[in-house]
């Protein structure tokens, strides 16, 4: 393991040595040296075999089980579908029972939304962006794992219940009151649970995505050189930070009221059932733009390579991007419409709802507009994007109907929204979906899917979808309204539902024919040839079938389609000629770079295969399952376990202390291989799980100053308010906390270790006693929060911030033992960095929580 | 299920439906879709057969978004296909035209005048004063209370069916007492949520006479598909004296049959959920059954309403209607329950 890289070649002639545009080596590396680079290469990133394999976190292959596990889901939740659409086939029919319909209804919709749409995002963007990024991997490999075997746990327990009669049936919007006092059972409790499980899963592989996106990219690919998939995942993945947390606060208050009887939502005691709709929406329709985006990346990424051009209008579609990502928080009202809102709320809502129509339709005329600058290669991709595109802008349009507002009042939770939210999902989801199975299929399994297939399953799908779908918006324009488990003879739905039910199965023939292709057995089938439809981007360099090392070496890129652009670029990176072609301490390495200019700062090392990940996702998964059954000791020590490996995982796997300071990356580069605060991708994963964390607290305050302006007896007369003297007391402690710990982390970079351990034991101390007054504040002053709304609101607050600070002061207790231990040093001090940041949140929780509770009775 | 459901107006058949055949044939979807929406515009629950006032200006904007979107999505699709099929390389300026102009010229022109357009008619479609008829329209799992508001005369109580004046603006006050529902006559207007804990307004203004059908639009538990109710828009001399009927007590038992079923609805504690004004049931969980047998409907539209009915009704509530809260009353001798759905019957 000696064997180190070449030296540095001298400059290519001519080349007046640009430090910014380094140029690959000018003479390989001898035929011995790649086969030795290779091997080590090989050895260090291979998947482990056996039983091991399932201990395998290299992104690539959890990105495939990632992808398959969602198509199963996808399927699934097809099935159901069809079962539905047989239950409506006729009028006032009886196949299945009126609760059965319900399970199906809600499960098929909760199923396709959290179990298939968001996954199958996250898992093509982990599978793909390693490629498209010239990365080893990600910067998370083994967050990536835990993700995945989370989003298994929690969808294998949802979609089983379905089979014990006990799935929720409240709908995949889950409104309350239905679902918190009038539907027994624990179906509500496994969609709360189960999907904030899954949630959570979804937001840690959005932090791996974002930290991916603009730390991980290769050197020279600045931020206008980014692949157009890379773009639209990265506003996606942002998206769901900001997105998930509503609904995960909203499923909390929610299973609070169901488990505790705290009254969020009733109104009886105070509550008020539109807090949910408004946390509910303020995710949900993000959550269409979620699944929209990243499913058009994959358009963005096929029509330039059979277009033979560059996306004409690459700023338009990032900017509109973007914009589609902005607006779409802004419009969550639109689902609202007929819940007697004045006029002034519609208004807005409407124009804004109408303009978000927009840069959608830019993105989609950019896409058209490559295609006539170049001549279009026919091909299956291209077939499923066209057919694609028809539907969803038909989708579109129908959804410039139903944004305004009038016209809603009609549509609103008819089959006419059936159809609509079906154009555009389908139509903008799955169609470039499985075009982007049939163009990126070479790169995993290294044969072509069959072009005959895939023509047949196109023209029955895109038959059958329109035959099923496009007569529902007459369904409901004739007044059938959704959720209906069947419907009078008569009014004129029954010709119309059978059309749609004949439709239905021709596109599940269309689906069976996808799932044969992929599945069937291509023993005998040449491999594909390399790079098999000529396109331009990064990810095409691949070998068929691709090595599981991500990239032989990592190449220094100067366009937006380097295969294209740049000469002999496959050869270069083949031969090892750029940087990081070698494994020399046989450990996983890759390259990180800056923000904007994707200049290198550092060489990460990547953890290696671990069965951490899926003891990490067992353990939380107990903590969520056991809490469905009210088992609550069970729950807890499932918690305290998932605890205990969380913490295993972080001593033994983050911010290790390299063997040496610096390392030769290639074409004479010498990169530090440890580095802390904002340069390390930690700081970015806890600043944007923070971010997420943050804002899932703001949607609780929202919750109390919602009740406030909606509501005149909160708080109720005469005010029993939590009183000042403890919540103010609470939060200067907490403020003392945070400040100690910034002090310690002055003291530890000036290795001062005695103030250092000082400061955090005074700080832990400070967390302590801080959490206890603001415990004291509701609970001296008697507060029950199963009596009205307001005490309820108070303590999720308070429980909120002290659950913060407690883990809080477990992380300064973990940074006092890294120290002595060794493991964190005045230079190696990513541990406390991190520590820091996370209590820079959680000082703003606890002053914003103290001010709120002890400052706001006064205003009110 | 082998009984017949309550009877709506028939819509018209729709016999066939060509099947897209390809992208090229773009325009026979739109004309699809606009052929099937002209054959079946007269069921009692279709919005696109206004009836009132709101439903009518509605199925205007519809029309109008339907053809002009009609229209879009041809030429959208029509130049896609233009793209994928043309042979020949367009030059970069007429890439960028097309994005300038079909990605921000066109469509904030069509969409600000949309918008103008479809907002303007706001207001008139949102609760204003000015209302000549007052009415309480209260939610329950799955069924309708209805009141009518009289000044200072007592409200008039029924359930599960509204008459209408033509030509009279109608304020509905809306509330819900369990989950929220949704309060929705397609044919006159659109729908307004009723939810627990808050009044929510609707006005309608009928212009047409006729018999419609409303439902529950809002998912509100197991048996939301079958909470429905009637709405008869009539002449005005034909509302009064209609409401005026319903204002009466109950009529008394006129023959010894009819009286059993009186003494079966006593004995059988009917009493403590329903009420009959002029008797001594003054329940208030269940619906007011003081003219149950003017109705149109049982159950909320879930059976016809005639003694056999009746019968069913009573003997398997929640076979006909899943978790309905009204216990069955299978239990019942024939000749008892022959007595009560004959009285019930009778109270016209």
């Amino acid at each position: 393991m000696t064997q180190g890289p070449p030296a540095a070649a001298p400059p290519p002639p001519g080349d007046v040595a640009d430090p910014d545009d380094p140029e690959p080596l000018a003479d390989a590396p001898p035929a011995d040296l790649q086969r030795a680079q290779a091997a080590r290469l090989i050895d260090v990133w291979k998947n482990p075999r056996g039983w091991r394999y399932w201990s395998a976190v290299n992104n690539s292959e959890i990105g495939i089980w990632y992808t398959a596990m969602s198509f199963v889901f996808f399927l699934f939740a097809g099935v159901l579908a069809l079962v539905m659409r047989l239950q409506l086939a006729t009028p006032e029919n009886d196949l299945v029972s009126a609760e059965t319909y319900n399970q199906v209804f809600t499960v098929h919709g909760s199923v396709m939304m959290f179990l298939f749409a968001i996954p199958i995002f996250e898992a093509i963007a982990v599978t793909l962006m390693p490629q498209m990024l010239g990365a080893r991997d990600l910067p998370f490999p083994r967050l990536a794992a835990f993700g995945f075997w989370c989003f298994v746990i929690g969808g294998v327990f949802l979609c089983g219940a379905i089979f014990f009669d006990a799935a929720p049936r409240g709908g995949w919007f889950m409104y309350p009151p239905l679902t918190s006092h009038y539907q027994p059972g624990i179906g509500a409790d496994i969609w709360l649970l189960g999907f904030s499980f899954i949630e959570i899963a979804a937001i840690a592989a959005a932090v791996e995505l974002i930290v991916g996106a603009l730390k991980c990219r290769p050197p020279g690919m600045r931020i206008h050189l980014i692949p157009l998939y890379v773009w639209y995942a990265l506003v996606a993945a942002v998206m769901v930070v900001f997105a998930f947390p509503p609904l995960i606060a909203g499923s909390m208050l929610l299973e609070l009221e169901r488990a505790f009887d705290w009254p969020f939502f009733d109104p009886t005691r105070g509550g008020d059932p539109l807090l949910w709709q408004h946390l509910f929406w303020l995710f949900g329709h993000p959550e269409v733009y979620i699944i929209f985006l990243p499913s058009t990346a994959l358009v963005a990424m096929i029509v330039p390579t059979f277009a033979r051009k560059p996306m004409v209008g690459y700023s338009w579609v990032v900017l509109a991007a973007i914009g589609t990502g902005f607006l779409s928080f802004g419009l969550w009202v639109h689902h609202m419409y007929v819940t007697g809102l004045p006029g002034i709320s519609l208004g807005l809502f409407s124009a804004a709802s109408t303009a978000v129509a927009i840069p959608t339709g830019i993105q989609f005329l950019c896409f058209i507009a490559t295609m006539l600058v170049g001549r279009v290669k026919r091909s299956v991709p291209m077939l499923w994007v066209l057919g694609g595109f028809a539907i969803f802008v038909l989708g579109g349009l129908t959804g410039v109907m139903v944004a305004i507002a009038p016209f809603d009042f009609q549509a609103h939770d008819t089959f006419f929204i059936v159809g609509h939210l079906h154009f555009v999902l389908i139509g903008g989801a799955i169609f470039p979906i499985i075009a982007g199975l049939y163009y990126y299929f070479p790169m995993y399994r290294g044969k072509q899917l069959s072009s005959r297939l895939g023509t047949i399953a196109f023209w029955l799908a895109f038959v059958g979808f329109n035959v099923a779908f496009l007569p529902m918006h007459l369904t409901g324009m004739r007044g059938m309204p959704r959720r209906v488990f069947t419907y009078p003879a008569g009014a004129g739905l029954d010709q119309l539902n059978l059309i749609s039910t004949i439709g239905a199965f021709i596109l599940g023939l269309g689906i069976a024919v996808v799932l044969w292709d992929v599945v069937r057995p291509k023993k005998r089938q040449p491999d594909a040839e390399r790079n098999p439809w000529g396109a331009g981007t990064l990810e095409w360099v691949q070998e068929m079938p691709g090595k599981p090392w991500g990239i032989r070496s990592i190449p220094e890129i100067d366009g937006r389609y380097p295969i294209w652009d740049q000469p002999n670029l496959i050869r270069d990176i083949d031969e090892g000629r750029f940087y990081l072609p070698d494994a020399e301490e046989g450990l996983r390495e890759t390259l990180v770079t800056t923000v904007i200019d994707a200049r290198p700062t550092h060489c990460q090392r990547l953890p290696g295969n671990s069965f951490l990940p899926l003891a990490g996702a067992v353990t939380l998964g107990g903590f969520f399952v056991f809490g469905t059954f009210h088992v609550w000791w069970l729950a807890l020590a499932s918690a305290a376990a998932a605890l205990g490996v969380f913490l295993y995982w972080l001593w033994t796997g983050t911010a290790l202390r390299p063997e040496k300071e610096e390392k030769d990356v290639g074409l004479g580069l010498t990169l530090p291989l440890y580095v802390s605060g904002p340069r390390s991708i930690g700081w970015w994963g806890m600043c944007i799980t923070m971010l997420a964390d943050m804002t899932a607290y703001v949607c609780l305050v929202f919750g109390y100053f919602f009740f406030w302006t909606v509501h005149d007896d909160f708080p109720p007369e005469p005010s029993p308010g939590p009183g000042v003297v403890w919540p103010v007391l609470g939060g200067l402690l907490v403020l003392a906390a945070w400040a100690l710990t910034l002090l310690a982390r002055r003291w530890n970079r000036r290795d001062h270790a005695g103030r250092f351990h000082a400061a955090l034991a005074g700080a832990i101390a400070c967390a302590l006693a801080g959490g206890l007054a603001l415990l004291a504040g509701p609970w001296t002053t008697g507060l029950d929060p199963a009596a009205h709304v307001y005490p309820a609101t108070v303590w999720v607050l308070v429980v909120w911030t002290v659950v913060h600070v407690a883990v809080g002061a477990i992380m300064q207790l973990y940074c006092i033992a890294r120290r002595i231990a060794g493991r964190m040093t005045a230079r190696h001090d990513i541990d406390v960095h991190n520590v820091a940041l996370y209590w820079h949140f959680t000082a703003l929780t606890a002053a914003i929580t103290s001010a709120v509770i002890a400052g706001f009775p006064f205003v009110a | 299920v082998d009984w017949p459901r309550a009877g709506f107006a028939e819509g018209q058949a729709v016999t066939s439906r060509p099947a897209p055949r390809g992208p090229a044939i773009a325009v026979a979807i739109a004309w699809a879709l606009a052929s099937l929406a002209v054959a079946g515009c007269d069921g009692a629950q279709s919005a696109l057969a206004p009836a009132g006032r709101g439903a009518a200006r509605i199925a205007d904007l519809f029309w109008v978004m339907t053809i002009g979107f009609a229209v879009v999505w041809t030429a959208f699709v029509g130049l896609a296909i233009y793209a994928y099929c043309g042979r020949r390389e367009h030059g970069a300026r007429t890439g960028r035209l097309v994005i300038l102009v079909g990605g921000v010229v066109v469509p904030v022109i069509a969409l600000t005048a949309l918008l103008t357009w479809g907002l303007a008619m706001m207001p008139q479609l949102l609760p204003s004063s000015g209302a000549t008829l007052e009415i309480e329209v209260i939610g329950h799992q799955y069924w309708w209370r209805v009141r009518y508001l009289r000044g200072e005369q007592p409200p008039v109580e029924l359930a599960n069916e509204i008459h209408l004046p033509v030509g009279a603006k109608v304020e509905l006050r809306l509330e819900s007492r369990d989950v929220i529902h949704s309060f929705w006559i397609p044919s006159l207007g659109g729908k307004v949520d009723m939810i627990p804990g808050r009044t929510t307004r609707l006005v309608l203004e009928p212009t047409r006479a006729g018999v419609y059908r409303g439902t529950c639009a809002e998912y509100c538990g197991t048996s939301h598909a079958w909470m429905s109710f009637h709405a008869v828009v009539e002449e005005p001399a034909q509302f009064e004296r209609w409401l005026a009927a319903q204002a009466a007590p109950a009529a008394v038992p006129a023959d010894p049959a009819t009286a059993a079923g009186a003494e079966q609805f006593v004995a059988n504690g009917c009493g403590a959920c329903h009420a009959i004004r002029g008797t001594a049931a003054d329940g208030v969980i269940g619906p007011d059954l003081t003219h149950v047998g003017s109705r149109r409907s049982l159950a909320a539209g879930a059976l016809p309403n005639d003694t056999g009915a009746l019968r069913r009704w009573i003997a398997r509530t929640t076979a006909i209607k899943p978790r309905v809260h009204m216990p069955a009353f299978g239990a019942l001798p024939d000749d008892a329950a022959d007595a009560l759905a004959s009285y019930l019957a009778g109270l016209k």
